[in-house]
């Protein structure tokens, strides 16, 4: 081997080379010149054609729905999760065999008829049920929006999901940590704290952007409530202007938008984990 | 923590000592062994041959089947002893470090220090160089585990240990996972240890650090102890056949 030239060209067809080194347009992220040209097309087309600019100005104020929808849904997956996951690994019977229920239970429904479920069945009776007591005490009333129902259902189905993610990362942690913080003389709590959840989130953190992009998209469900987030207001438009193509390019025209910059900015700040992980060990 | 024993009183005891795992193996059996204030015992024996489980078993990393073992007079089989009370005064190096590599020298010193001893930032670091001093290597205070050698990161555990002020300290195979030309400055800082007067167990296969610091020899093969004796006597002279044969096999 060491005695060939290091570019061996056989041919122009089927040509084999021996090289480390390839040509630009091989490693060149097309795939992210073509989206961005896209986007920008698509822009194009919103910032210049009357209807397209209509749709816009009529879809685009359910952003604000969207958004704080997926900073509820995900605030609070995020402690159902934590909860949850670290509960699998409790050596408490009890609270194991409750958390894993509850995983296998909502990973096991659909989202849709789970939103259903919860906003039209659950949360009604346990208000009724929760309010009668409330109303003859104080007086008041507790009542949930659709907005909060199907938000608190997003946060149920994605916190099972981070369940296993918390469970994952904990287990990646070498049990020789856990046995070293523990001879110490730290306690149980004090070394998941300060010596197992820190190194256990370098292997949460980014299947957890994952799941933050994925309830951003799956808010789109708080639709079939009537909610007025960027999907139902993509619907009332479509369906009352018969202009299905203007309203559902610019619903998907945001959703990109937003998808593809967090998940560019997720790939930065897994890339500046990496290095400083390369710094430190 | 206080000490009732007076010098040359029991800091281990251990009796009748059993660890079976799934019900079957039996790591360990019927174990008894003393050890007192002040003295090094080297634990050697085959691999799988149940030390490094006697070594679990003092600081409760494994809880032992049958049997009862005191630390410093605390019964730590007891379920009534607050375990990480006793912990904290038994300090223990791995055969894999386990240093944690989030944090730098430093912190993975003062971390214990600060949250189990309540010592202040200042009083944990200022332990923390003392005992970096100790072990030859005050430079990497701010360095984190995986910019140091093998051998470093093996003499930062020993610091680690050191900084909680333990009675005894355990070390299971200190050596046994450092390239061979790191092994001599992590026995160096054991041997100075052991002029220092500090308590410990060590298991480990250097026999020339046994025959160098240990007060006593103990000889283990399948769970129980075969020989024990000073560890002169145990080279020159082995009571019992499997012991020969043991060394015969490893010296040369």
């Amino acid at each position: 081997m060491a005695t060939e030239p290091r570019r061996v060209q056989r041919g122009r067809r089927g040509a084999t080379r021996v090289t480390d080194e390839r040509p630009w347009w091989d490693t060149f992220p097309w795939w992210g010149a073509i989206i961005v040209a896209i986007l920008l097309w698509m822009a194009w087309q919103i910032l210049t054609k009357e209807n397209y600019e209509l749709a816009w100005t009529r879809i685009a104020p359910g952003l604000r729905l969207t958004i704080t929808s997926t900073l509820q849904a995900f605030t609070i997956a995020l402690i159902i999760g934590m909860v949850a996951g670290m509960g699998q690994l409790s050596r408490n019977v009890v609270s194991r065999n409750v958390a894993r229920t509850y995983v296998e239970f909502i990973r096991g429904i659909p989202i849709l008829p789970l939103i259903f479920t919860v906003a039209l069945i659950v949360v009604p009776e346990v208000t009724d049920a929760l309010n009668s007591r409330l109303d003859a005490w104080f007086g008041w009333e507790f009542k949930l929006s659709f907005q909060m129902r199907a938000t608190v259902t997003l946060a149920l189905i994605y916190g099972a999901y981070m369940a296993e993610i918390f469970r994952g990362g904990i287990q990646s942690v070498p049990p020789g940590q856990s046995e070293a913080g523990r001879s110490l003389g730290l306690t149980r709590r004090q070394t998941m704290s300060s010596v197992v959840l820190p190194q256990a989130m370098r292997a949460i953190i980014p299947p957890l952007g994952n799941d933050f992009i994925a309830i951003l998209k799956d808010t789109s469900l708080l639709s079939v409530l009537g909610v007025l987030e960027i999907t139902q207001r993509g619907r009332q438009f479509s369906a009352s202007t018969f202009k299905f193509r203007e309203g559902y390019f610019v619903v998907s025209f945001i959703y990109l938008l937003l998808t593809l910059s967090l998940s560019l900015l997720l790939s930065l700040l897994e890339r500046r984990m990496t290095r400083d992980r390369k710094g430190q060990r | 923590m206080t000490s009732d024993a007076g010098p040359g009183a029991n800091m281990i005891s251990i009796r009748g000592l059993t660890k079976t795992f799934d019900k079957t193996i039996h790591a360990v059996r019927n174990v008894d062994l003393d050890v007192a204030e002040g003295e090094v015992v080297v634990i050697v024996g085959p691999s799988g041959s149940g030390k490094s489980t006697i070594l679990r078993c003092i600081n409760l990393l494994e809880i032992p089947t049958e049997g009862t073992v005191e630390v410093d007079g605390f019964e730590v089989t007891d379920p009534r002893t607050d375990i990480d009370r006793v912990r904290a005064e038994v300090g223990m190096v791995f055969q894999q470090f386990n240093l944690f590599p989030h944090l730098t020298v430093m912190e993975n010193i003062t971390l214990a220090q600060r949250k189990v001893r309540d010592r202040s930032r200042g009083e944990a670091r200022e332990m923390g160089m003392r005992q970096l001093v100790h072990v030859g290597i005050p430079e990497k205070a701010d360095a984190y585990p995986r910019q140091l050698s093998g051998g470093q990161q093996q003499r930062v555990a020993i610091a680690r240990a050191l900084a909680m002020e333990p009675k005894v300290m355990l070390f299971d195979e200190p050596t046994s996972a450092l390239d061979p030309e790191m092994v001599k400055e992590v026995l160096d800082v054991m041997l100075e240890l052991v002029s220092e007067g500090m308590t410990m167990v060590v298991v480990t296969h250097e026999m020339g650090f046994a025959r160098a610091a240990a007060d006593r020899l103990v000889f283990i093969d399948e769970g129980e102890i075969v020989e024990i004796g000073p560890p002169d006597e145990v080279f020159a002279n082995p009571a019992q056949e499997r012991t020969r044969a043991f060394f015969d096999k490893i010296l040369y």
